[in-house]
Protein backbone atom coordinates (compact mmCIF):
# COMPACT_ATOMS: atom_id res chain seq x y z
CA UNK A 1 0.00 0.00 0.00
CA UNK A 2 1.31 3.40 -0.86
CA UNK A 3 1.74 6.15 1.68
CA UNK A 4 -1.07 8.19 0.13
CA UNK A 5 -3.53 5.34 0.56
CA UNK A 6 -2.46 4.91 4.19
CA UNK A 7 -3.09 8.58 4.87
CA UNK A 8 -6.44 8.46 3.18
CA UNK A 9 -7.48 5.41 5.18
CA UNK A 10 -6.29 6.99 8.42
CA UNK A 11 -8.26 10.11 7.61
CA UNK A 12 -11.34 8.07 6.76
CA UNK A 13 -11.19 6.14 10.03
CA UNK A 14 -10.74 9.25 12.16
CA UNK A 15 -13.55 11.11 10.44
CA UNK A 16 -15.88 8.13 10.73
CA UNK A 17 -15.17 7.98 14.45
CA UNK A 18 -15.95 11.69 14.84
CA UNK A 19 -19.18 11.29 12.93
CA UNK A 20 -20.08 8.33 15.12
CA UNK A 21 -19.36 10.39 18.24
CA UNK A 22 -21.65 13.13 16.97
CA UNK A 23 -24.47 10.72 16.34
CA UNK A 24 -24.02 8.98 19.69
CA UNK A 25 -24.24 12.41 21.36
CA UNK A 26 -27.39 13.29 19.45
CA UNK A 27 -28.80 9.85 20.17
CA UNK A 28 -28.76 10.65 23.90
CA UNK A 29 -30.60 13.91 23.31
CA UNK A 30 -33.42 12.19 21.51
CA UNK A 31 -33.39 9.27 23.93
CA UNK A 32 -33.74 11.49 27.00
CA UNK A 33 -36.16 13.94 25.42
CA UNK A 34 -38.24 11.17 23.89
CA UNK A 35 -38.40 9.31 27.18
CA UNK A 36 -39.49 12.41 29.08
CA UNK A 37 -42.08 13.23 26.41
CA UNK A 38 -43.55 9.72 26.21
CA UNK A 39 -43.76 9.17 29.96
CA UNK A 40 -44.80 12.77 30.62
CA UNK A 41 -47.60 12.79 28.04
CA UNK A 42 -49.04 9.63 29.54
CA UNK A 43 -49.00 11.12 33.03
CA UNK A 44 -50.36 14.52 32.10
CA UNK A 45 -53.95 15.29 33.05
CA UNK A 46 -55.86 18.42 34.11
CA UNK A 47 -56.15 17.15 37.68
CA UNK A 48 -52.42 17.53 38.00
CA UNK A 49 -52.70 21.30 37.86
CA UNK A 50 -55.82 21.83 39.99
CA UNK A 51 -55.45 19.25 42.77
CA UNK A 52 -53.11 19.20 45.72
CA UNK A 53 -51.18 15.99 46.50
CA UNK A 54 -53.08 13.04 47.87
CA UNK A 55 -51.71 11.39 51.03
CA UNK A 56 -48.74 9.07 50.29
CA UNK A 57 -49.83 5.81 48.75
CA UNK A 58 -53.30 7.06 47.79
CA UNK A 59 -54.05 7.26 44.06
CA UNK A 60 -54.93 10.57 42.42
CA UNK A 61 -54.07 14.03 43.60
CA UNK A 62 -52.04 16.59 41.73
CA UNK A 63 -49.13 18.96 42.04
CA UNK A 64 -50.88 22.33 42.24
CA UNK A 65 -48.79 23.31 45.27
CA UNK A 66 -45.54 22.54 43.43
CA UNK A 67 -46.52 24.43 40.27
CA UNK A 68 -47.56 27.51 42.22
CA UNK A 69 -44.55 27.27 44.54
CA UNK A 70 -42.14 26.95 41.62
CA UNK A 71 -43.71 29.98 39.93
CA UNK A 72 -43.57 32.08 43.08
CA UNK A 73 -39.98 31.18 43.94
CA UNK A 74 -38.75 31.72 40.38
CA UNK A 75 -40.66 35.00 40.09
CA UNK A 76 -39.25 36.37 43.36
CA UNK A 77 -35.75 35.22 42.38
CA UNK A 78 -36.12 37.01 39.04
CA UNK A 79 -37.36 40.21 40.71
CA UNK A 80 -34.35 40.18 43.02
CA UNK A 81 -31.68 38.88 40.68
CA UNK A 82 -32.40 40.73 37.45
CA UNK A 83 -32.09 44.36 38.69
CA UNK A 84 -28.88 43.60 40.57
CA UNK A 85 -27.47 41.71 37.59
CA UNK A 86 -28.35 44.36 35.03
CA UNK A 87 -27.05 47.22 37.20
CA UNK A 88 -23.89 45.29 38.00
CA UNK A 89 -23.29 44.62 34.33
CA UNK A 90 -23.84 48.30 33.64
CA UNK A 91 -21.10 49.26 36.07
CA UNK A 92 -18.61 46.88 34.48
CA UNK A 93 -19.42 47.82 30.91
CA UNK A 94 -19.84 51.56 31.44
CA UNK A 95 -18.44 53.30 34.51
CA UNK A 96 -15.59 50.87 35.10
CA UNK A 97 -15.00 50.06 31.43
CA UNK A 98 -11.43 48.98 30.86
CA UNK A 99 -10.43 49.23 34.49
CA UNK A 100 -8.91 46.43 36.51
CA UNK A 101 -11.93 46.17 38.84
CA UNK A 102 -14.18 45.48 35.84
CA UNK A 103 -11.97 42.61 34.70
CA UNK A 104 -11.79 41.13 38.18
CA UNK A 105 -15.56 41.21 38.73
CA UNK A 106 -16.15 39.84 35.26
CA UNK A 107 -13.83 36.87 35.87
CA UNK A 108 -15.26 36.23 39.34
CA UNK A 109 -18.79 36.25 37.88
CA UNK A 110 -17.76 33.71 35.29
CA UNK A 111 -16.50 31.50 38.09
CA UNK A 112 -19.65 32.06 40.16
CA UNK A 113 -21.78 30.94 37.21
CA UNK A 114 -20.30 27.45 37.51
CA UNK A 115 -19.86 27.20 41.28
CA UNK A 116 -21.74 24.15 42.65
CA UNK A 117 -25.29 25.30 43.32
CA UNK A 118 -25.57 23.00 46.31
CA UNK A 119 -22.89 25.06 48.07
CA UNK A 120 -25.05 28.15 47.61
CA UNK A 121 -27.88 26.15 49.20
CA UNK A 122 -25.77 25.45 52.31
CA UNK A 123 -24.73 29.12 52.45
CA UNK A 124 -28.34 30.33 52.38
CA UNK A 125 -29.31 27.67 54.91
CA UNK A 126 -26.78 29.14 57.33
CA UNK A 127 -27.87 32.76 56.92
CA UNK A 128 -31.61 32.58 56.18
CA UNK A 129 -32.95 29.25 57.45
CA UNK A 130 -31.02 28.55 60.65
CA UNK A 131 -31.71 31.97 62.25
CA UNK A 132 -35.44 31.72 61.42
CA UNK A 133 -35.64 28.16 62.68
CA UNK A 134 -37.54 26.65 59.76
CA UNK A 135 -37.33 26.29 55.97
CA UNK A 136 -38.98 29.10 54.04
CA UNK A 137 -39.81 30.13 50.48
CA UNK A 138 -37.87 33.38 50.62
CA UNK A 139 -34.58 31.61 51.27
CA UNK A 140 -35.15 29.49 48.15
CA UNK A 141 -35.81 32.61 46.10
CA UNK A 142 -32.66 34.29 47.42
CA UNK A 143 -30.57 31.19 46.64
CA UNK A 144 -31.86 31.21 43.04
CA UNK A 145 -31.29 34.98 42.80
CA UNK A 146 -27.65 34.52 43.81
CA UNK A 147 -27.25 31.97 41.01
CA UNK A 148 -28.98 34.32 38.61
CA UNK A 149 -27.01 37.52 39.31
CA UNK A 150 -23.65 36.52 37.76
CA UNK A 151 -25.43 35.09 34.68
CA UNK A 152 -27.41 38.29 34.06
CA UNK A 153 -24.40 40.45 34.93
CA UNK A 154 -22.16 38.79 32.34
CA UNK A 155 -24.72 38.86 29.51
CA UNK A 156 -25.56 42.50 30.28
CA UNK A 157 -21.87 43.36 30.16
CA UNK A 158 -21.46 41.60 26.81
CA UNK A 159 -24.55 43.20 25.33
CA UNK A 160 -23.66 46.71 26.48
CA UNK A 161 -20.16 46.31 25.03
CA UNK A 162 -21.75 45.58 21.65
CA UNK A 163 -23.32 49.06 21.55
CA UNK A 164 -20.87 51.15 19.59
CA UNK A 165 -18.92 53.83 21.41
CA UNK A 166 -19.68 56.47 18.78
CA UNK A 167 -23.37 56.25 19.72
CA UNK A 168 -22.47 57.28 23.26
CA UNK A 169 -20.21 60.05 21.99
CA UNK A 170 -23.06 61.41 19.91
CA UNK A 171 -25.20 61.62 23.04
CA UNK A 172 -22.36 63.15 25.06
CA UNK A 173 -21.94 65.77 22.36
CA UNK A 174 -25.55 66.78 22.89
CA UNK A 175 -24.62 67.47 26.49
CA UNK A 176 -26.31 64.45 28.08
CA UNK A 177 -24.86 63.28 31.42
CA UNK A 178 -23.59 59.70 31.45
CA UNK A 179 -26.53 58.25 33.36
CA UNK A 180 -28.95 59.63 30.78
CA UNK A 181 -26.78 58.27 27.98
CA UNK A 182 -26.87 54.85 29.60
CA UNK A 183 -30.60 54.82 30.22
CA UNK A 184 -31.82 56.40 27.01
CA UNK A 185 -29.23 55.35 24.47
CA UNK A 186 -27.20 52.35 25.64
CA UNK A 187 -30.05 50.42 27.28
CA UNK A 188 -32.26 50.97 24.24
CA UNK A 189 -29.57 49.71 21.93
CA UNK A 190 -28.95 46.62 24.02
CA UNK A 191 -32.53 45.93 25.19
CA UNK A 192 -33.13 42.80 23.11
CA UNK A 193 -29.82 41.29 24.14
CA UNK A 194 -30.36 41.99 27.81
CA UNK A 195 -33.88 40.55 27.63
CA UNK A 196 -32.51 37.39 26.05
CA UNK A 197 -29.95 37.11 28.81
CA UNK A 198 -32.72 37.42 31.39
CA UNK A 199 -34.78 34.75 29.62
CA UNK A 200 -31.85 32.33 29.54
CA UNK A 201 -31.08 32.98 33.19
CA UNK A 202 -34.70 32.19 34.10
CA UNK A 203 -34.39 28.94 32.16
CA UNK A 204 -31.21 28.24 34.08
CA UNK A 205 -32.63 28.70 37.59
CA UNK A 206 -36.03 27.14 36.86
CA UNK A 207 -34.36 23.73 36.70
CA UNK A 208 -32.21 24.14 39.81
CA UNK A 209 -32.88 21.61 42.51
CA UNK A 210 -29.87 21.42 44.78
CA UNK A 211 -30.09 24.98 46.19
CA UNK A 212 -33.76 24.48 47.06
CA UNK A 213 -33.26 21.26 49.02
CA UNK A 214 -32.21 23.04 52.22
CA UNK A 215 -33.91 26.37 51.69
CA UNK A 216 -37.51 26.27 50.49
CA UNK A 217 -37.49 22.49 51.13
CA UNK A 218 -40.89 20.98 50.39
CA UNK A 219 -44.47 21.28 51.51
CA UNK A 220 -47.22 18.75 50.92
CA UNK A 221 -49.84 21.48 51.26
CA UNK A 222 -50.78 24.43 49.12
CA UNK A 223 -49.35 27.71 50.39
CA UNK A 224 -48.75 31.21 49.11
CA UNK A 225 -46.89 32.20 52.24
CA UNK A 226 -43.22 32.70 51.37
CA UNK A 227 -42.32 32.53 55.06
CA UNK A 228 -43.32 28.88 55.14
CA UNK A 229 -41.61 25.87 53.57
CA UNK A 230 -42.63 25.85 49.94
CA UNK A 231 -42.92 23.09 47.41
CA UNK A 232 -41.22 23.34 44.03
CA UNK A 233 -41.43 21.13 40.95
CA UNK A 234 -37.78 20.15 41.04
CA UNK A 235 -37.66 19.14 44.69
CA UNK A 236 -40.97 17.31 44.21
CA UNK A 237 -39.43 15.38 41.30
CA UNK A 238 -36.52 14.38 43.53
CA UNK A 239 -38.78 13.27 46.37
CA UNK A 240 -41.36 11.50 44.19
CA UNK A 241 -38.85 9.72 41.93
CA UNK A 242 -36.95 8.38 44.95
CA UNK A 243 -40.21 7.42 46.67
CA UNK A 244 -41.74 3.93 46.68
CA UNK A 245 -45.12 4.57 44.99
CA UNK A 246 -45.85 4.10 41.27
CA UNK A 247 -48.31 6.97 41.45
CA UNK A 248 -45.49 9.24 42.62
CA UNK A 249 -43.24 8.09 39.78
CA UNK A 250 -45.93 8.91 37.22
CA UNK A 251 -46.38 12.38 38.66
CA UNK A 252 -42.62 12.89 38.74
CA UNK A 253 -42.53 12.19 34.98
CA UNK A 254 -45.35 14.68 34.45
CA UNK A 255 -43.52 17.35 36.44
CA UNK A 256 -40.31 16.57 34.53
CA UNK A 257 -42.22 16.93 31.27
CA UNK A 258 -43.65 20.34 32.18
CA UNK A 259 -40.34 21.75 33.40
CA UNK A 260 -38.36 20.38 30.42
CA UNK A 261 -40.83 21.80 27.89
CA UNK A 262 -40.80 25.16 29.66
CA UNK A 263 -37.00 25.36 29.71
CA UNK A 264 -36.58 24.18 26.12
CA UNK A 265 -39.15 26.69 24.86
CA UNK A 266 -37.52 29.58 26.74
CA UNK A 267 -34.06 28.53 25.53
CA UNK A 268 -35.19 28.23 21.90
CA UNK A 269 -36.98 31.58 22.15
CA UNK A 270 -33.79 33.17 23.53
CA UNK A 271 -31.63 31.72 20.74
CA UNK A 272 -34.11 32.79 18.07
CA UNK A 273 -34.16 36.35 19.39
CA UNK A 274 -30.36 36.48 19.36
CA UNK A 275 -30.25 35.12 15.82
CA UNK A 276 -32.92 37.54 14.65
CA UNK A 277 -31.35 40.56 16.30
CA UNK A 278 -27.62 40.00 15.85
CA UNK A 279 -27.25 38.63 12.39
CA UNK B 1 -14.22 58.91 32.37
CA UNK B 2 -14.48 62.21 34.14
CA UNK B 3 -17.80 63.37 32.72
CA UNK B 4 -19.97 61.58 35.25
CA UNK B 5 -18.37 63.18 38.30
CA UNK B 6 -19.83 66.54 37.33
CA UNK B 7 -23.41 65.41 37.67
CA UNK B 8 -25.09 64.60 40.99
CA UNK B 9 -27.42 61.92 39.54
CA UNK B 10 -24.50 60.37 37.76
CA UNK B 11 -22.70 60.03 41.03
CA UNK B 12 -25.69 58.28 42.56
CA UNK B 13 -26.25 56.03 39.56
CA UNK B 14 -22.60 55.03 39.31
CA UNK B 15 -22.66 54.31 43.05
CA UNK B 16 -25.72 52.05 42.79
CA UNK B 17 -24.30 50.13 39.84
CA UNK B 18 -20.97 49.77 41.63
CA UNK B 19 -22.70 48.23 44.66
CA UNK B 20 -24.67 45.88 42.40
CA UNK B 21 -21.53 44.61 40.70
CA UNK B 22 -19.66 44.30 43.99
CA UNK B 23 -22.45 41.99 45.21
CA UNK B 24 -20.76 39.15 43.32
CA UNK B 25 -17.54 39.70 45.26
CA UNK B 26 -19.57 39.98 48.46
CA UNK B 27 -21.26 36.62 47.82
CA UNK B 28 -17.93 34.89 47.34
CA UNK B 29 -16.48 36.40 50.52
CA UNK B 30 -19.76 35.70 52.32
CA UNK B 31 -19.83 32.06 51.24
CA UNK B 32 -16.26 31.49 52.38
CA UNK B 33 -16.79 33.31 55.68
CA UNK B 34 -20.10 31.59 56.50
CA UNK B 35 -18.86 28.12 55.53
CA UNK B 36 -15.72 28.52 57.64
CA UNK B 37 -17.59 29.82 60.67
CA UNK B 38 -20.29 27.13 60.40
CA UNK B 39 -17.72 24.38 60.10
CA UNK B 40 -15.45 25.74 62.86
CA UNK B 41 -16.74 23.06 65.25
CA UNK B 42 -15.65 20.30 62.90
CA UNK B 43 -12.43 22.11 61.93
CA UNK B 44 -11.45 22.32 65.61
CA UNK B 45 -12.34 18.71 66.30
CA UNK B 46 -10.89 17.01 63.22
CA UNK B 47 -8.32 19.49 61.90
CA UNK B 48 -7.59 19.86 58.21
CA UNK B 49 -5.26 17.00 57.29
CA UNK B 50 -7.07 14.47 59.46
CA UNK B 51 -10.48 15.41 58.05
CA UNK B 52 -9.24 15.19 54.47
CA UNK B 53 -7.54 11.82 54.97
CA UNK B 54 -9.97 10.04 57.27
CA UNK B 55 -12.32 7.47 55.76
CA UNK B 56 -14.68 7.60 58.76
CA UNK B 57 -18.22 8.76 58.22
CA UNK B 58 -20.04 7.67 61.31
CA UNK B 59 -22.85 9.86 62.66
CA UNK B 60 -23.36 7.53 65.64
CA UNK B 61 -19.78 7.72 66.92
CA UNK B 62 -19.63 11.33 65.74
CA UNK B 63 -16.49 10.70 63.77
CA UNK B 64 -16.28 12.31 60.35
CA UNK B 65 -13.76 12.40 57.52
CA UNK B 66 -14.02 13.56 53.94
CA UNK B 67 -11.92 10.99 52.11
CA UNK B 68 -14.72 8.63 51.04
CA UNK B 69 -16.65 11.59 49.65
CA UNK B 70 -13.64 13.10 47.91
CA UNK B 71 -12.82 9.67 46.49
CA UNK B 72 -16.37 9.31 45.12
CA UNK B 73 -16.24 12.78 43.61
CA UNK B 74 -12.84 12.26 42.01
CA UNK B 75 -13.64 8.82 40.59
CA UNK B 76 -17.04 9.74 39.10
CA UNK B 77 -15.69 12.99 37.69
CA UNK B 78 -12.59 11.31 36.25
CA UNK B 79 -14.53 8.46 34.70
CA UNK B 80 -17.16 10.77 33.22
CA UNK B 81 -14.48 13.00 31.67
CA UNK B 82 -12.82 9.91 30.15
CA UNK B 83 -16.10 9.11 28.41
CA UNK B 84 -17.09 12.68 27.62
CA UNK B 85 -13.89 14.20 26.19
CA UNK B 86 -13.45 11.94 23.14
CA UNK B 87 -17.18 12.14 22.37
CA UNK B 88 -17.27 15.91 22.79
CA UNK B 89 -14.20 16.49 20.61
CA UNK B 90 -15.64 14.10 18.04
CA UNK B 91 -18.82 16.13 17.96
CA UNK B 92 -16.87 19.37 17.64
CA UNK B 93 -14.82 17.97 14.74
CA UNK B 94 -17.98 16.72 13.07
CA UNK B 95 -19.78 20.03 13.38
CA UNK B 96 -16.88 22.21 12.26
CA UNK B 97 -15.18 20.10 9.60
CA UNK B 98 -17.27 17.21 8.38
CA UNK B 99 -20.96 17.97 8.45
CA UNK B 100 -22.64 19.57 5.44
CA UNK B 101 -23.53 23.20 6.02
CA UNK B 102 -27.26 22.68 6.32
CA UNK B 103 -26.70 20.33 9.29
CA UNK B 104 -24.37 22.61 11.24
CA UNK B 105 -27.10 24.89 12.59
CA UNK B 106 -29.54 22.19 13.75
CA UNK B 107 -26.82 20.06 15.36
CA UNK B 108 -25.36 23.09 17.13
CA UNK B 109 -28.84 23.96 18.37
CA UNK B 110 -29.46 20.39 19.54
CA UNK B 111 -26.24 20.46 21.54
CA UNK B 112 -27.20 23.77 23.15
CA UNK B 113 -30.60 22.34 24.07
CA UNK B 114 -29.02 19.24 25.57
CA UNK B 115 -26.94 21.59 27.73
CA UNK B 116 -30.05 23.46 28.85
CA UNK B 117 -31.92 20.40 30.18
CA UNK B 118 -31.76 20.63 33.98
CA UNK B 119 -29.65 18.08 35.79
CA UNK B 120 -32.58 16.67 37.73
CA UNK B 121 -34.08 15.42 34.45
CA UNK B 122 -30.83 13.60 33.68
CA UNK B 123 -30.86 12.17 37.19
CA UNK B 124 -34.44 10.97 37.02
CA UNK B 125 -33.99 9.55 33.54
CA UNK B 126 -30.89 7.80 34.84
CA UNK B 127 -32.81 6.21 37.67
CA UNK B 128 -35.84 5.05 35.67
CA UNK B 129 -34.36 4.30 32.24
CA UNK B 130 -30.58 4.03 32.20
CA UNK B 131 -30.07 2.23 35.50
CA UNK B 132 -32.15 -0.86 34.54
CA UNK B 133 -30.39 -1.00 31.16
CA UNK B 134 -26.99 -0.80 32.85
CA UNK B 135 -27.91 -3.33 35.55
CA UNK B 136 -29.54 -5.88 33.24
CA UNK B 137 -27.48 -5.67 30.06
CA UNK B 138 -24.35 -3.55 30.00
CA UNK B 139 -22.84 -4.38 33.37
CA UNK B 140 -23.30 -8.19 33.12
CA UNK B 141 -21.74 -7.93 29.65
CA UNK B 142 -18.76 -5.99 31.00
CA UNK B 143 -18.40 -8.58 33.74
CA UNK B 144 -18.45 -11.39 31.21
CA UNK B 145 -15.75 -9.97 28.96
CA UNK B 146 -13.47 -8.98 31.83
CA UNK B 147 -13.86 -12.23 33.77
CA UNK B 148 -10.46 -13.71 34.52
CA UNK B 149 -8.57 -10.67 33.25
CA UNK B 150 -6.48 -9.46 36.18
CA UNK B 151 -7.19 -5.88 37.36
CA UNK B 152 -10.14 -5.50 34.99
CA UNK B 153 -12.20 -8.05 36.86
CA UNK B 154 -11.73 -6.25 40.18
CA UNK B 155 -13.05 -3.14 38.46
CA UNK B 156 -16.23 -5.00 37.62
CA UNK B 157 -16.57 -7.24 40.66
CA UNK B 158 -19.75 -7.40 42.67
CA UNK B 159 -23.39 -7.70 41.67
CA UNK B 160 -24.53 -5.53 38.78
CA UNK B 161 -27.38 -3.48 40.25
CA UNK B 162 -27.40 -0.40 38.06
CA UNK B 163 -27.10 1.85 41.12
CA UNK B 164 -23.35 2.38 41.17
CA UNK B 165 -20.31 4.45 40.20
CA UNK B 166 -20.42 3.34 36.55
CA UNK B 167 -24.03 4.38 35.95
CA UNK B 168 -23.49 7.69 37.74
CA UNK B 169 -20.41 8.40 35.63
CA UNK B 170 -22.23 7.61 32.41
CA UNK B 171 -25.05 10.02 33.27
CA UNK B 172 -22.55 12.68 34.33
CA UNK B 173 -20.69 12.26 31.04
CA UNK B 174 -23.90 12.59 28.99
CA UNK B 175 -24.50 15.78 30.93
CA UNK B 176 -21.13 17.40 30.30
CA UNK B 177 -20.72 16.27 26.66
CA UNK B 178 -22.79 19.13 25.19
CA UNK B 179 -21.00 21.65 27.38
CA UNK B 180 -17.51 20.47 26.43
CA UNK B 181 -18.54 20.05 22.80
CA UNK B 182 -19.86 23.56 22.44
CA UNK B 183 -16.73 25.17 23.90
CA UNK B 184 -14.49 22.97 21.72
CA UNK B 185 -16.55 23.85 18.66
CA UNK B 186 -16.20 27.56 19.41
CA UNK B 187 -12.43 27.16 19.76
CA UNK B 188 -12.18 25.15 16.53
CA UNK B 189 -14.15 27.80 14.71
CA UNK B 190 -11.52 30.40 15.61
CA UNK B 191 -8.89 28.70 13.43
CA UNK B 192 -8.38 31.07 10.49
CA UNK B 193 -9.65 29.59 7.23
CA UNK B 194 -6.47 30.73 5.47
CA UNK B 195 -4.28 28.50 7.64
CA UNK B 196 -6.51 25.50 6.99
CA UNK B 197 -6.60 26.19 3.28
CA UNK B 198 -2.82 26.38 3.13
CA UNK B 199 -2.64 22.94 4.67
CA UNK B 200 -5.16 21.58 2.15
CA UNK B 201 -3.14 23.20 -0.65
CA UNK B 202 -0.09 21.23 0.51
CA UNK B 203 -2.13 18.08 0.00
CA UNK B 204 -3.10 17.32 3.58
CA UNK B 205 -6.10 15.08 4.21
CA UNK B 206 -9.01 16.34 6.29
CA UNK B 207 -7.87 14.45 9.37
CA UNK B 208 -4.33 15.79 9.00
CA UNK B 209 -5.72 19.31 8.89
CA UNK B 210 -7.71 18.68 12.06
CA UNK B 211 -4.81 16.94 13.81
CA UNK B 212 -1.95 19.20 12.73
CA UNK B 213 -3.61 22.57 12.22
CA UNK B 214 -6.95 22.94 14.02
CA UNK B 215 -6.15 21.04 17.23
CA UNK B 216 -2.75 22.69 17.89
CA UNK B 217 -4.22 26.08 17.10
CA UNK B 218 -7.16 25.71 19.45
CA UNK B 219 -5.63 23.56 22.18
CA UNK B 220 -5.70 26.31 24.83
CA UNK B 221 -9.40 26.90 24.37
CA UNK B 222 -10.23 23.19 24.24
CA UNK B 223 -8.17 22.55 27.35
CA UNK B 224 -9.88 25.42 29.14
CA UNK B 225 -13.24 23.98 28.14
CA UNK B 226 -12.28 20.57 29.50
CA UNK B 227 -11.18 22.02 32.84
CA UNK B 228 -14.40 24.04 32.96
CA UNK B 229 -16.39 20.84 32.44
CA UNK B 230 -14.33 19.25 35.19
CA UNK B 231 -15.35 22.07 37.51
CA UNK B 232 -18.98 21.61 36.53
CA UNK B 233 -18.85 17.85 37.03
CA UNK B 234 -17.24 18.22 40.48
CA UNK B 235 -20.22 20.15 41.78
CA UNK B 236 -22.99 18.32 39.99
CA UNK B 237 -25.56 17.04 42.44
CA UNK B 238 -28.87 15.97 41.03
CA UNK B 239 -27.60 14.00 38.04
CA UNK B 240 -25.69 11.63 40.32
CA UNK B 241 -27.83 11.74 43.48
CA UNK B 242 -30.36 9.28 42.08
CA UNK B 243 -28.05 6.51 40.94
CA UNK B 244 -24.97 6.58 43.14
CA UNK B 245 -26.48 5.10 46.31
CA UNK B 246 -25.03 6.72 49.40
CA UNK B 247 -22.24 4.48 50.50
CA UNK B 248 -19.36 5.86 52.58
CA UNK B 249 -16.81 3.27 51.63
CA UNK B 250 -13.81 3.32 49.33
CA UNK B 251 -14.42 0.61 46.78
CA UNK B 252 -12.30 -0.72 43.94
CA UNK B 253 -15.27 -1.95 41.95
CA UNK B 254 -17.16 0.35 39.62
CA UNK B 255 -20.28 -1.70 40.31
CA UNK B 256 -20.45 -0.57 43.94
CA UNK B 257 -22.44 2.30 45.35
CA UNK B 258 -20.42 5.30 46.53
CA UNK B 259 -20.91 8.83 47.80
CA UNK B 260 -19.72 12.12 46.38
CA UNK B 261 -19.49 15.32 48.39
CA UNK B 262 -22.61 16.66 46.67
CA UNK B 263 -24.65 13.48 47.16
CA UNK B 264 -23.74 13.35 50.84
CA UNK B 265 -24.84 16.96 51.26
CA UNK B 266 -28.09 16.40 49.37
CA UNK B 267 -29.01 13.27 51.31
CA UNK B 268 -27.84 14.08 54.81
CA UNK B 269 -28.03 17.84 55.26
CA UNK B 270 -31.64 17.93 56.36
CA UNK B 271 -31.18 14.84 58.53
CA UNK B 272 -28.18 16.02 60.52
CA UNK B 273 -29.43 16.02 64.08
CA UNK B 274 -26.24 16.87 65.97
CA UNK B 275 -24.20 20.05 65.81
CA UNK B 276 -20.97 18.26 64.95
CA UNK B 277 -22.74 16.32 62.16
CA UNK B 278 -24.10 19.50 60.57
CA UNK B 279 -20.78 21.24 61.09
CA UNK B 280 -18.96 18.41 59.30
CA UNK B 281 -21.39 18.73 56.39
CA UNK B 282 -20.61 22.45 56.19
CA UNK B 283 -16.94 21.49 56.24
CA UNK B 284 -17.58 19.19 53.26
CA UNK B 285 -19.33 22.04 51.45
CA UNK B 286 -16.30 24.23 52.14
CA UNK B 287 -13.96 21.59 50.71
CA UNK B 288 -16.14 21.34 47.60
CA UNK B 289 -16.30 25.11 47.20
CA UNK B 290 -12.52 25.49 47.43
CA UNK B 291 -11.95 22.54 45.05
CA UNK B 292 -14.32 23.78 42.38
CA UNK B 293 -13.31 27.42 42.77
CA UNK B 294 -9.67 26.56 42.12
CA UNK B 295 -10.58 24.32 39.17
CA UNK B 296 -12.82 26.97 37.63
CA UNK B 297 -10.20 29.68 38.17
CA UNK B 298 -7.61 27.56 36.32
CA UNK B 299 -10.10 26.97 33.50
CA UNK B 300 -10.81 30.67 33.26
CA UNK B 301 -7.07 31.39 33.15
CA UNK B 302 -6.65 29.10 30.14
CA UNK B 303 -9.67 30.53 28.38
CA UNK B 304 -8.43 34.10 28.93
CA UNK B 305 -5.01 33.12 27.59
CA UNK B 306 -6.68 31.53 24.58
CA UNK B 307 -8.77 34.64 24.00
CA UNK B 308 -5.70 36.85 24.10
CA UNK B 309 -3.91 34.57 21.66
CA UNK B 310 -6.75 34.57 19.13
CA UNK B 311 -7.41 38.26 19.32
CA UNK B 312 -3.80 39.00 18.40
Amino acid sequence: MTREQMRKIESGIALTLSTLAAFVGLFWLFFILGDVLVHGMKALNPGLFINDPAPPGVEGGGLRNAFVGQLLITLCATLMGVPVGVLGGTFIAEYARGRKIARIISVLSDIMVSVPSIVIGTFIYAILVKPVGHFNGWSGAVALAIIMIPVVLRTTEDMLSLVSWTLREAAFALGAPYYKVIMQVVYRGAATGILTGILLSIARVAGETAPLLFTSFNNAFFTLNMKQPMSSLTVTIFQYAMGPYDNWHTQAWAAAFVITIFILLVTILGRLIIRWRYR
Amino acid sequence: MIIYRKNFFDLIFSFITAIASLSVVLFIIGIIYVLISESSLAINKFGVIKFLTSTDWDPVRESFGALTNIYGTVITTGLSLMIAIPAAIGIAIFVTEISPNFLKGPIGMAIELLAAIPSIIYGMWGLFTLSPIMGNHIEPFLKKITAGVPLADTLFSGTPMGIDILTASVILSIMIIPFTASISRDSFNLTPAVVKESAYALGATKWEVVKNVVLPYSKLGVFGGIVLSLGRALGETMAVAFVLGNNHRITTSLLDAAATITVTLANEFTEADKDIYLSSLFYLALVLFVLSFITLAIAKLFLLKAERKYSR
